[in-house]
């Protein structure tokens, strides 16, 4: 079990203190695959710090396992892919991979994850020789040899192609299926979507929606209407088939909606004055505002 | 079995780092040949009691293990700026472990320069008994541990970038005015120079001749800066790992 209770993170600027985390409550059961989804300034990797110990929280606990984050960590359960980092030079991959595993009291077999992330091929070269799409992998490998209960990656993609991609995310599968926990970061909601068994929504240092990957989809995936309509209650207008919520802003009204093309013509029914239409997809982080502000 | 694995890899990245050892061992080396060599007849540097070649197999023994043991220091700089550093902290191994690897490692590379200039010294006629050797390399030793601190501590107060000038210019300075290049027997700078460390590691030379070590001043130096830099690395370290 992986709790976070009462997290809370305020760093101090030259522009003022930040409240990156504030008040971050999330519990995690072993073998879970959760995406922590959020666009960027929403508090992810604060979080993910959090986690891990890298950050000590102002207020709030973590608990990995029983065990605070720096028990678990010497205990060797815990692997993970920072958002940053590139690799220390003058050793071979295979070195590079080998020395880590040897951190740990119960590895995976070195061999094995240089194949698993496609870097076997690459295991004699020298670590600075490498591409950012190797590095990336190589990060994933010294990861992996871990072997982990909880294995944390922030933003584990940004570095790769598309190819890079997806066998990242078959590894991940296939490591997901002997009943490891998976926390990951990112802001594609197609990733979160495709790989995840539930997403927490990030925004502004706040969860604003956790649950199953379905449910989330559906309330990143609205659409909004704008509209001049002078005299509408806002009441009735959120009462409309198809909107989720409606709000006024002097004459224009903004209808947030689960089914835009029901609602414009249950709109255009009952008010025919209805002038300046537009309709506009929430995207994701337009999604994680509405989220946040209601 | 943690540890082995990882001063294995720290030594295999410090033999490969071919810049590091060129100004580390073979800078030391050939300065040393160029300057005691054609002075290897002079028994006496300057009314030191000390042969030239001695002072300089000493004093470059010094300056290429001060290069270093405060290079440890300027990886530790560079692995934090790449974030290696927060990849280690995820993983069972302790900083304390992180730590005396590469300080020892450190000592490896200094121990070996001392080596090649305790072959080039003898070649050039420097002969000892093996006591006074064996005390000569212990007082530098110690005299190091400074300088190992100085290294780390300067690794989380400064950029990787600016790791090298400030490691060349400072140990130039140093050097200059510990008497590395020639004794230095009064005035200002050996009233200033004296209340150094560095300026006791060319002295451990005097063990060689006197089989003397150090006077009282000289232990009170260099533990007091051991212990002043050492607090002041600690701090470093703590402060770092707080604002990350």
């Amino acid at each position: 079990m992986i709790a976070l209770d009462g997290l809370v993170k305020t760093y101090a600027t030259s522009a003022g203190p930040i409240e990156a985390v504030r008040g971050v409550n999330v519990t995690i059961a072993p073998g879970e695959t959760v995406a922590l989804l959020g666009p960027n300034g929403a508090g992810k990797s604060t979080t993910i710090d959090m986690l891990l110990g890298l950050q000590r929280p102002d207020a709030g606990t973590v608990t990995l396992f029983d065990r605070t984050p720096e028990a678990a960590i010497s205990a060797g359960m815990v692997g993970a892919m920072l958002q940053t980092g590139s690799l220390i030079e003058d050793l071979s991959v295979g070195e590079l991979v080998g020395m880590m595993a040897s951190l740990y009291p119960d590895p995976m077999d070195v061999d094995a994850v240089l194949d698993l992330t496609g870097i076997g091929k690459i295991a004699g070269q020298r670590t600075q020789k490498l591409s950012g799409g190797q590095t990336q992998r190589v990060r994933f490998a010294v990861a992996l040899v871990s072997n982990p209960e909880l294995l944390v990656l922030d933003e584990p993609t940004a570095a790769l192609d598309v190819q890079g991609r997806r066998d990242f995310w078959d590894t991940m599968r296939e490591f997901a299926s002997r009943g490891k926990t998976i926390v990951f970061a990112t802001h594609y909601l197609e990733e979160a979507d495709a790989y995840a068994d539930r997403i927490v929504l990030m925004a502004q240092g706040q969860v604003v929606a956790d649950g199953p990957t379905t449910e989330i989809k559906a309330m990143a995936g609205s659409r909004t209407i704008r509209a001049t309509l002078p005299g509408a209650e806002v009441g009735e207008l959120g009462e409309l088939p198809g909107v989720l919520a409606a709000e006024r802003h002097g004459e224009t009204v903004i209808l947030s909606c689960s089914d835009s093309d029901r609602a414009i013509r249950e709109l255009l029914d009952a008010y025919p004055e209805v002038r300046d239409l537009e309709i506009a997809g929430a995207g994701l982080e337009q999604a994680f505002l509405q989220l946040t502000a209601s | 079995m943690t540890t082995v694995s990882y001063t294995r890899a720290e030594l295999l990245r410090t033999v490969r780092n071919r810049r590091f050892l060129i100004f580390a061992v073979g800078f030391p080396l050939v300065l040393f040949w160029v300057i005691a060599g054609p002075q290897s007849d002079q028994k006496n540097f300057n009314g030191t009691g000390v042969s030239v070649v001695l002072w300089y197999m000493t004093s470059m023994a010094a300056y290429g293990s001060m290069i270093a043991v405060m290079s440890g220091g300027a990886r530790i700089s560079l692995e934090r700026q790449v974030g290696w550093t927060r990849q280690l902290r995820i993983s069972p191994l302790k900083i304390r472990t992180y730590f005396t690897t590469k300080v020892g490692v450190a000592y490896v590379t200094s121990v070996s320069v001392m080596l090649l200039l305790y072959v080039s010294g003898f070649v050039l006629g420097v002969r000892l008994p093996a006591g006074r050797w064996l005390g000569m390399t212990g007082l530098i030793l110690l005299g190091l541990v400074p300088f190992a601190a100085l290294g780390i501590l300067l690794g989380h107060l400064l950029k990787a970038d600016t790791m090298g000038p400030a490691l060349g210019g400072g140990v130039g300075l140093l050097a200059l005015i510990s008497g590395f290049w020639f004794p230095i027997t009064s005035g200002v700078i050996h009233d200033i120079g004296q209340y150094l460390p560095s300026w006791w590691l060319v002295q451990a030379s005097h063990v060689g001749v006197s089989g003397e070590a150090w006077p009282l001043l000289g232990w009170v130096v260099v533990i007091g800066w051991s212990v002043a830099l050492t607090l002041g690395a600690a701090r470093a370290y703590r402060r770092d790992t707080a604002r990350q």
